[in-house]
């Protein structure tokens, strides 16, 4: 992994509130600057998580598939 | 020298910990070689689903009140006398009386609390039915409420992930009733990108929605609230207007979590198996504090509650425990007045929910009714 992830938020397996709500709990709460990454079992979470970034403005940094789960990473910008 | 048990926190999780404890460790607490204290802020235990009806005055407030006294096995110490500091490298609790109590194990089970003081405006625009005073001021603004349109908006992280559409549903039948839907426009918002986190239920949802007329907008993070023009702002940019607004409230665990170091926010780093406080072995994380990824429910506080007890009992009576918590999770989800559904779902099998019947309703008005066994350790 080329950024340096200050929290990691295992979310696999979590089907309520699931990663997507993770993710959001995870940047409200979090100070300008940080990096946060959400691991989900549902690829969907990258595509959500994603396209909520970009109605906030928040930064995408990246997404991967690790095999036979997902990372999203985010940083709070604003 | 005994071993101490210390509970903080009297509400579903700890009661029923406590309870079962006392079940389990019945002969070691009659010898004194148990002893277990509770500590908790309130000498009465209120069940917060029951604020839902209280809203639609289907249930009286006292209804859903008891004596955290009479709740508890005649062998627990209840003190009630918040925890102001919890001190692991000592293995002892402060109390805001300035008492000390030193434990062997400790349970964590302080809840999780709203506060919409993090929310601009929410305070003086906007009501919410996730405490007592909240759910009864509720009630006479719906009572009073002559038409326009009610929005429904959601903070995060929240309890009871299912309310918020129960509101909404039960908020159609209550002016279908009063023959004023045709004044009344409901306008339902959730912060992720469906109606509902469990997916099934949003799909189901959908419909439900068209059919009633219940407009809503996804992807919406209240942000701040106009409370003279009444207008809610969202994170993603949108405004919404409303003439009365019932938020969700975001949520934080208890302030003495934080002030001990334990978690930001009041969540509570916890083992997802064995439920473990992490890097302590002698406390234990019940129900909504902990910061797993599983919706913070009664029947979370209430699984919970089993694994912690039968893991400690064995740990107090053999020297070791193998109970291990799944993540499961019951929620009955009432769709009417009259109708309801249920999910359950667990860290492996997603939930598939039936569709709703009078029968499940009736499970959960019955249920309403049994929650004080379950509290007790009965049920
Ligand atoms: C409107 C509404 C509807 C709901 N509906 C459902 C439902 O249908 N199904 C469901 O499963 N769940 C539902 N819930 C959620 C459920 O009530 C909670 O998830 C559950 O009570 C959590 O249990 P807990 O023991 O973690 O916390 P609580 O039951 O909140 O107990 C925490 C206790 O700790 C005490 N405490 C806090 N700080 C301190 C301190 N410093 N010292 C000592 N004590 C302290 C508090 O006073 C409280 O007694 C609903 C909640 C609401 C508000």
């Amino acid at each position: 992994m080329s950024v340096a992830v200050d929290s990691t938020i295992d979310a696999r397996g979590s089907a309520c509130p699931g990663p997507t709500m993770e993710l959001i709990k995870a940047m409200k709460s979090s100070a300008v600057g940080t990096v946060v990454e959400v691991l989900s079992s549902d690829k969907m979470t990258t595509v959500d998580g994603a396209a909520w970034l970009k109605k906030v403005g928040q930064e995408l940094v990246e997404t991967s598939d690790k095999g036979g789960y997902w990372s999203i990473i985010a940083k709070k910008i604003k | 020298m005994p071993k101490r048990i210390v509970i903080i926190g009297g509400g579903a999780g700890g009661t029923i910990t406590a309870n079962l404890l006392a079940r389990n460790l019945y002969r070691q607490l009659v010898s004194g070689h148990v002893v277990i204290n509770m500590i908790t802020d309130k000498a009465e235990h209120v069940y917060q689903p029951g604020f839902l009806y209280v809203v639609f005055d289907k249930v009286r407030p006292d209804e859903i009140v008891r004596k955290q006294k009479d709740l508890l096995d005649q062998h627990i110490n209840l003190f009630v006398d918040p925890a102001v500091k919890i001190d692991k490298e000592n293995k002892i609790v402060r109390t805001q009386s300035g008492k000390e109590f030193p434990y062997d194990y400790l349970v964590i089970a302080t809840g999780s609390r709203i506060v919409p003081e993090d929310i601009p405006g929410l305070k003086e625009g906007g009501h919410w039915f996730y405490d007592m005073e909240g759910a009864k001021k509720l009630r006479q603004a719906l009572k009073d409420f002559s038409g326009g349109r009610i929005a429904i908006t959601v903070g995060v992280p929240h309890k009871c992930p299912v309310a918020p559409l129960e509101m909404t549903f039960m908020l159609y039948d209550y002016f279908k009733q009063k023959e004023m839907l045709d004044k009344v426009e409901l306008f339902y918002t959730y912060p992720i990108n469906r109606l509902h986190s469990l997916e099934p239920v949003a799909n189901w949802a959908v419909p439900e929605f068209e059919k009633k007329g219940i407009k809503s907008e996804t992807f919406f993070n209240m942000e701040e609230i106009d409370a003279e023009k009444k207008v809610v702002r969202s994170m993603e940019g949108s405004e919404l207007n409303y003439d009365l607004l019932i938020a969700v409230p975001p949520h934080k665990g208890a302030p003495v979590v934080a002030e001990s170091g334990l978690g930001k926010d009041g969540w509570i780093a916890t083992d997802k198996k064995t439920l473990h406080n992490e890097g302590s072995d002698n406390v234990y994380v019940v129900g909504d504090t902990t910061n797993l990824p599983i919706s913070k429910a009664g029947s979370t506080a209430h699984f919970e509650s089993h694994i912690v007890a039968e893991r400690l009992s064995s740990e107090i009576t053999e020297g070791y425990s193998e109970t291990l918590y799944d993540g499961k999770v019951i929620c009955f989800v009432e769709t009417s007045f009259d109708e309801a559904t249920y999910i359950w779902f667990n860290y492996k099998t997603p939930p598939t929910p039936a569709p709703p019947s009078k029968m499940v309703h009736w499970m959960k008005l019955g249920y309403n009714r049994l929650y004080w066994l379950s509290a007790k350790g009965i049920l």
